[in-house]
């Protein structure tokens, strides 16, 4: 008899793609300045670790928030006991308001709509356990998030239908590619529930323009179906055009108390915005009393520690921290993602222009042997073991062209994104030279096979490639 | 629109286990504010400790600030600590102190361990991982009534009682294992295995060592799995001392044969420490899999990083939690004796036990009828008019109408008081009423819809 659940033995976890794969291989080698200079350096992790002196600081000058205490009293007794799934009302407050300044107060959130989870990911699983039976659909558009495919797919039985974006008009979203997903869903006799799309997004690192929003609104209110908007980089817009979010849309077509209204759901989080991943802060906010009401039901299944909730109100309601760490932590992340793009040029690679989130979407394709995925991977394979960095392959985001590359720049040092940088350029203009001279012989010997291994966890093959250089 | 989950009514709490906690909040005990409130004796929280952990909090401020030992801020660290194997240090510290709770007896793996927001969550990911929607877990009666949603809400999974009697002591035999296997198989549902939470909730018993070794054999016998939530193992004051399910799979040398994969336990500090907001659950399984599969699963609810770190700081001092553990465990059975002696005043009956934070008590006798209706006029007598809310038994799926689960440990010791009273106030004049015979009339309180959802089956019009 078989003894484990078909989930507990398959592989639909999402977990064997090459983005955990890389970030595994960065496990065995990190990089460090010191004790190993010559490791992997981690540019897939979209962390935002710039503004930790601001979180630091403010801790420092508040230690009540962190040690029980409101107004010097101890809270500890109604804290360890809080497990309340409708959530800490002072932290909810705080929240709507923190995600109000963040979309410049050109909307507000009502607290009782917000149902608070154990990260975005948890959010994410329970809107789509709201929203959809197994055997549904979301589309999703390309290049998307590695981890939705096990978030939003794994244990909900739902699937995903991707939304084909090009480089041809910047991976924006069109009626037509909204429309022929939505016919490949029902080619497929998948039954589509709705839309999610990350915005700003990841990998992208791009806004959403008016025109994709209203697309999309009109796209959801024809086919009658949900958009979730994962806006969890929206702290993160750096430079113009600015955040609208899809309730500004919603607001300015007038459609509050219509269907579409009570079909729009958004998910949110600290752990980009504030870089805060481990303390498990996310969120849900719907405008349809049924889906708060389930998804905070379900909430018991992943709820936020009473101890962060109670640190994190404290935080959040000092106005004057949060105005001003939005605007600083901003001035950074661009900052850092100018170096990121002159350190690319330099070695004569581009990237797409993008105004927000920790990455940018790197453009390698003139560095693959062939236009195909499998040229992708042996770049990536190059690129992580030999060049020693660790960075994202379009692949792993379902990107529908080979050789983009999501880079992230939040999460090292000036110093080690410099090195990252030089390595890059050695690299770049070492290929150059070699492909030169050796084109023809590298065009045959690097027809490798199969898309499958990229799978795999053993890289066996590793050998030859390095020795055919 | 939505999906069955999100409009239907299977996330179990239509039931009246969480009716009476909302009827409690709309008119709350308090002993200035509210005098005439309704007393709370229906949540299972120990609140009778907490002194000792606000002492060690104050002796300890580092943990709180996210300070190392060596005075740098762990901060940063902890702000990016995602990692969903969980820290490391903490998880060697909780399998310390569940091995210590077992007297040493058994020790635990802290790779074998996932961490889980809460036990809420670690006994949905062990369904979810032992078996596919439709597949069923046999559970004995009476059972935790969260267990309705935890274990088959978004898995789609099943439960088949196994019923226990009082007759027994509630006790499992190996009759009604089989029973309810046979029953399951009726229903064409396949088991996958037994889950049983020991010490036993409601009942405040431990499993013997008789009933450990009966889901031994039966689990043996049937090639399924034991799932044992111990999440109040901290709990139990008095003998007989509480024998964990890895220690009687050990006694009967079973440990290399396929049952210890078998064998899953599920564990929390919401109980034994008082912290149900901090959201600390685990999930300890041999079985490579399951602890494989878990772990990925928990990225669905991870614990706080803050917190992580402040409970390994606690854990890691061995002199505070022993002198906890001991001292805790005095003032449970100190507080569960008072509780007793007043229900013993009050002329009921109640189910000896050794563990938990609650009272399994018998006020059959009370009821109009041998029925569940008269079950729950008289929880809604026992609501309106003696103002305390406590469980029934039918809410935890009690073959056996009467008894109800009583909480003691989650109020100060003056409130336990004045329940009591009310109750033995309640108690003579129910007697007195029933002496006099004129029943009925009396009792149709006029219900709004939450209690006629209560259970499946019409009020009796005229009784």
């Amino acid at each position: 008899m078989k003894l484990l659940s078909r989930k507990a033995t398959c592989n639909s976890h999402g977990q064997d793609s090459s983005y955990f794969l890389g970030w595994q291989e960065y496990e065995k080698n990190p990089y460090d300045e010191v004790k190993n200079p010559k490791g992997i350096i981690q540019m897939g992790l979209a962390e935002n670790q710039l503004s930790f002196d601001l979180l630091e600081s403010w801790l420092a000058k508040n230690p009540d928030a962190a040690g029980f205490k409101k107004d010097g009293q101890s809270i500890f007794r109604e804290l360890a006991l809080f497990q309340d799934y409708h959530g800490l009302p002072a932290f909810k407050q705080a929240l709507v308001d923190f995600m109000s300044e963040i979309r410049g107060n050109k909307v507000t959130f009502d607290p009782s709509n917000l149902v608070l989870t154990a990260g975005a990911t948890s959010a994410n699983e329970t809107l789509v356990f709201c929203l959809a039976e197994p055997g549904e659909a979301f589309l999703l558009p390309t290049p998307y998030y590695p981890g939705f495919d096990r978030d939003l797919k794994w244990r909900t039985g739902v699937e995903i239908v991707p939304i084909h974006c090009t480089s041809s008009n910047g991976f924006q979203i069109t009626e037509t590619t909204l429309e022929e997903a939505y016919q490949l869903a029902q080619k497929r006799n998948l039954k589509v529930k709705g839309v999610l799309v990350t915005n700003p997004s990841n990998p992208l690192g791009t806004t959403m323009s008016r025109t994709e929003l209203n697309l999309l609104v009109n796209f959801i209110s024809a086919k009658n179906i949900h958009l979730i908007s994962d806006e969890i980089y929206s702290g993160t817009v750096f430079s113009s055009p600015g955040f609208i979010s899809i309730m500004e849309i919603l607001k300015e077509r007038s459609f509050e108390d219509t269907e579409v209204w009570n079909r729009v759901h958004i998910v949110y989080s600290l752990s980009k915005d504030l870089g805060l991943p481990g303390f498990r802060v996310g969120a849900i906010y719907s405008n349809d009393d049924m889906v708060v009401a389930a998804a905070t039901k379900m909430s018991s299944f992943g709820l936020v520690s009473s101890q962060t909730q109670y640190l994190l109100s404290a935080m959040l309601s000092d106005k004057k921290f949060t105005k001003n760490y939005i605007s600083e932590n901003q001035k950074r992340l661009k900052q850092r993602h100018k170096k990121l793009v002159s350190g690319l040029e330099k070695a004569g690679i581009s990237c797409l222009k993008s105004n927000a989130g920790l990455f940018c979407w790197v453009d390698m394709r003139h560095l693959l042997s062939s236009n195909t995925f499998e040229a992708e991977i042996e770049l990536w394979k190059k690129i992580v073991y030999d060049v020693k960095l660790n960075i994202s392959p379009g692949s792993s985001c379902h990107c529908t062209e080979p050789g983009w590359f999501r880079v992230c720049f939040a999460n090292m040092s000036e110093e080690t994104l410099k090195l990252s940088m030089q390595r890059l350029k050695a690299f770049v203009d070492s290929t150059t030279k070699t492909s030169q001279t050796n084109h023809q012989s590298i065009e045959n010997s690097r027809r490798k096979s199969l898309p499958k291994w990229v799978f795999r966890l053993s890289f066996d093959d590793r050998e030859t490639v390095h020795g055919e250089r | 629109m939505l999906s069955k989950k999100a409009s239907s009514l299977c996330h179990g709490e239509d039931s009246s286990y969480f009716h009476g906690w909302q009827k409690y909040d709309s008119d709350r005990y308090d002993k200035l504010t509210n005098p005439k409130g309704i007393i709370q004796m229906g949540l299972a929280e120990n609140q009778l400790s907490f002194d000792l952990l606000e002492s060690w909090l104050a002796s300890n401020p580092d943990a709180l600030v996210m300070k190392r030992p060596n005075g740098e801020s762990a901060f940063t660290d902890l702000a990016l600590f995602q990692d969903y194997h969980g820290s490391a240090d903490f998880k060697n510290k909780l399998v310390n102190f569940m091995a210590r709770i077992r007297e040493n007896k058994v020790n635990f793996k802290p790779d074998n361990l996932v961490l889980t927001a809460g036990s809420t969550s670690a006994n949905e990911i062990l369904m979810f991982c032992l078996a596919d929607p439709g597949e069923a877990f046999l559970l004995p009666t009476p059972y935790y009534a969260g267990f309705d949603r935890d274990l088959k809400w978004r898995t789609g999974a099943e439960i088949v009682p196994i019923h226990c009697s009082s007759s027994d002591g509630f006790k499992i035999t190996m009759c009604a294992l089989e029973e309810a296997y046979q029953r399951a198989k009726k229903l064409n549902l396949k088991v996958k295995g037994v889950l049983v939470t020991n010490p036993s909730n409601p009942l405040g018993t431990t499993l013997t060592r008789d009933e450990l070794n009966h889901l031994i054999t039966f689990s043996v016998a049937k090639n399924v799995h034991i799932v044992s939530d111990e999440i109040y193992s901290g709990t139990v004051f008095d003998s007989p001392s509480f024998v964990s399910i890895t220690e009687a799979v050990m006694d009967r040398n079973l440990e290399r044969t396929d049952l210890w994969s078998r064998i899953h336990i599920v564990y929390s500090l919401s109980k034994d420490l008082g912290l149900p907001g901090f959201r600390v659950g685990m999930i300890y399984s041999n079985n490579k899999t399951v602890v494989s599969a878990a772990t990925k699963m928990s990225s669905f609810g991870l614990v706080s990083s803050q917190t992580q770190f402040l409970l390994a700081n606690m854990l890691s001092d061995m002199k505070f939690t022993d002198k906890y553990m001991k001292e805790n465990k005095e003032r449970l059975k100190k507080r569960k004796e008072t509780l007793v002696s007043g229900i013993k005043l009050a002329g009921i009956n109640y189910l000896e036990s050794n563990a938990g934070l609650f009272c399994w008590v018998d006020m059959s006798h009370l009821l109009v009828s041998n029925t569940f209706d008269a079950e729950k006029e008289l929880w809604e007598q026992i609501i309106e008019e003696a103002k305390l809310n406590i469980s029934p038994g039918s809410s935890f799926h009690c073959t056996e109408p009467g008894w109800f689960r009583i909480c003691f440990a989650n109020m100060c010791a003056e409130t336990i008081q004045v329940a009591l009273k009310r109750l033995k106030d309640f108690s003579q004049s129910i007697n007195s009423k029933k002496k006099a015979g004129s029943c009925s009339r009396q009792r149709r309180f006029l219900l709004g819809k939450w209690v006629s959802m209560l259970l499946p089956y019409d009020p009796e019009p005229d009784r």
